[in-house]
């Protein structure tokens, strides 16, 4: 396949995937809004004005990022481990592999279905938000490339869950069991600071937590790392995965016999 | 001759040790309208799914118009179109956007693939349900919605893998013709059927597979005139209690009053000669039909001699 052959391939999976999603709306867009708006009343608004300041800002300042971030992360990753996986269960995934398009272009696709998913998700909620806090980005350029960036990881992640998955059941329990308790433990609530030094080095562990403070940088200007640690964390993580994946579709684990 | 498929020493393992394909060598040349039998499990889909890259081969060669699958795989793919046994479109997207999407995986822009969407829809019967969901579709709309996708792209070599099961006879006989005057442009097809009865309509040559070998390759022709004897049934204008005997190279079974089955050696009998015999003893037929499909038999005949 010739470029423009190979953007034509790119983009029709793009398309079929903002396609999908947007078509099923109620179920993709609604939900997460309409979570995060509970947060921000409950937690922010109600409990909140009992916590005070947190990190030099309000509570519902605070946790604004984190809740968009967690947005982004959770509507990336079920993007992508439904399409893919729904397509490997209906067969149509056929469609694909029969075709000469690149296994790279496959991927591609797929992952830019996840982050248009992910970014069009944490748009609603970033409009939402601003109903309860009076959000100001105070990073822009550093605000976009570390949503982009995160919600590109785990799209990834996503693929290879669902390369991977055998039933429904399979694209359930690691969003329960590790992506949920993940997040949450991310510092999307709480400044790490606040823990003991023992919790705080274990929460370095987790690489959420470099995406929320990545993100919470940009748009508070305040952070409990390096803005520098934040992207070196989550580039490292997209080129693991992202060769991982690129092997397993080249592999054909998962998808051919 | 260009040859279309070629495949040489082609085997196949599964993970769990089932061993599908024992090293098979197939040509089909390019025109030819080809025929893969084989009882179910015989190897045929395994075999198609490595020739369209849904399968990884454990060893072997397969090349597609001259092009090698491992090292032109980009090239070798865009000659194929495959019609799979399974229905595997998505439900739930519109019968169009199907067609479209597939050209597209192609590299065809959106307004061509939509263009030559519209033409194979309409010439399949299906442009009136161009925008309604895959999911809405008849079983036989749907047979002919995976033959319209699988020529988005005009691929050279079409494969397809049992294509009329559980169509009707009449939107059957409608694909077949469809298929006739796309191999008579030029598509060079492989078929794989359990209606013995297609393949003999259809097919020039003819391929068997049986427990991951290939146990025949030859002209349909040739595999027929092996055939040494012929049976039909009679439908009788009268009942009959008893029926004449004859010698061993002519015998008849009388299956109810009226319906009687003869079976006779082409070599020393014609239907001429069974006729007379039966018009000596005053046995009218009124009609008479094909007790089976003639491959049927050489099928059975071939797959039972590869046990022993």
């Amino acid at each position: 396949m010739n470029a423009q052959q190979q953007w034509t391939a790119y983009t029709t999976i793009l398309v079929k995937e903002v396609l999908r999603f947007t078509r099923i709306w109620v179920q993709t867009i609604v939900p997460p809004v309409i979570t995060t708006a509970l947060y921000f009343v409950i937690f922010g608004n109600l409990i909140g004005s009992q916590i005070g300041d947190m990190g030099g800002h309000s509570y519902i300042d605070f946790i604004t990022p984190g809740l968009i971030m967690m947005t982004v992360i959770t509507n990336s990753y079920a993007n992508v481990v439904s399409s893919f996986y729904g397509s490997k269960f209906q067969g149509n995934i056929a469609e694909m592999l029969v075709s000469p398009m690149p296994n790279w272009i496959i991927l591609a696709g797929f992952i830019s279905g996840g982050v248009a998913r992910g970014l069009a998700v944490g748009l609603a909620v970033t409009l939402v938000s601003l109903l309860f806090s009076d959000l100001s980005v105070q990073h822009i350029f550093i605000t976009f490339t570390i949503v982009l960036l995160t919600s590109t990881l785990f799209s990834l992640a996503g693929l290879i869950n669902a390369v991977y998955a055998k039933s429904f059941d399979d694209i359930t329990i690691v969003p329960t069991f590790v992506l949920t308790p993940l997040t949450y433990l991310g510092g999307v609530f709480y400044s790490i600071a606040m823990l003991s030094p023992l919790w705080q080095n274990i929460s370095l562990l987790n690489p959420v937590l470099y995406m929320v403070n990545g993100f919470r940088y940009g748009i508070l200007g305040a952070s409990d790392m390096s803005i520098w640690l934040s992207y070196g964390v989550i580039m490292a993580f997209i080129l693991l995965l992202g060769w991982f994946s690129l092997h397993l579709l080249n592999k054909g684990i998962g998808i051919r016999s | 001759m260009t040859i279309a498929l070629d495949i040489q020493g082609l085997q196949k393992t599964y993970g769990n040790g089932f061993t599908a394909l024992k090293g098979i060598d197939l040509r089909v040349e390019q025109g030819d309208f080809f025929a893969l039998l084989g009882a179910n499990g015989a190897g045929k889909s395994t075999t198609i799914g490595i020739a369209s890259s849904l399968v990884n081969k454990t060893a072997g060669k397969v090349s597609i118009f001259g092009y090698d699958l491992d090292t032109q795989r980009e090239q070798a793919k865009a000659q194929i179109g495959l019609v799979p046994q399974e229905f595997n479109f998505n439900i739930f997207e519109p019968v169009v956007e199907i067609l479209v999407n597939q050209g597209g995986y192609y590299g065809i822009p959106r307004a061509e693939a939509f263009a030559r969407a519209e033409v194979l829809l309409k010439q399949l019967g299906l442009w009136e349900k161009a925008r309604d969901q895959a999911r809405t579709l008849s079983g036989g709309m749907k047979r002919r919605l995976m033959i319209a996708r699988s020529l988005i792209h005009q691929p050279r070599l079409l494969i397809l893998d049992e294509p009329t099961a559980g169509v009707d006879i009449e939107i059957r006989r409608s694909m077949w013709e469809f298929l006739r005057k796309l191999n008579a442009d030029g598509t060079t097809i492989i078929l794989t059927t359990h209606y013995l009865e297609e393949a003999e309509s259809l097919c020039r040559n003819i391929g068997i597979i049986d427990r991951g070998e290939l146990i025949e390759n030859t002209s349909m022709k040739q595999l027929l005139n092996r055939l040494d004897t012929e049976s039909y049934v009679f439908d009788l204008a009268s009942p009959v209690d008893i029926l004449p005997t004859t010698s061993n190279l002519c015998h008849f079974t009388l299956q109810d009053p009226t319906t009687v089955e003869v079976v006779f050696h082409k070599e020393h009998y014609s239907l001429n000669k069974v006729f007379a015999f039966l018009n000596e003893h005053g046995v009218i037929v009124n009609s008479m039909r094909n007790k089976t499909n003639r491959l049927e038999q050489l099928f059975m005949d071939l797959v039972e001699n590869n046990k022993h």
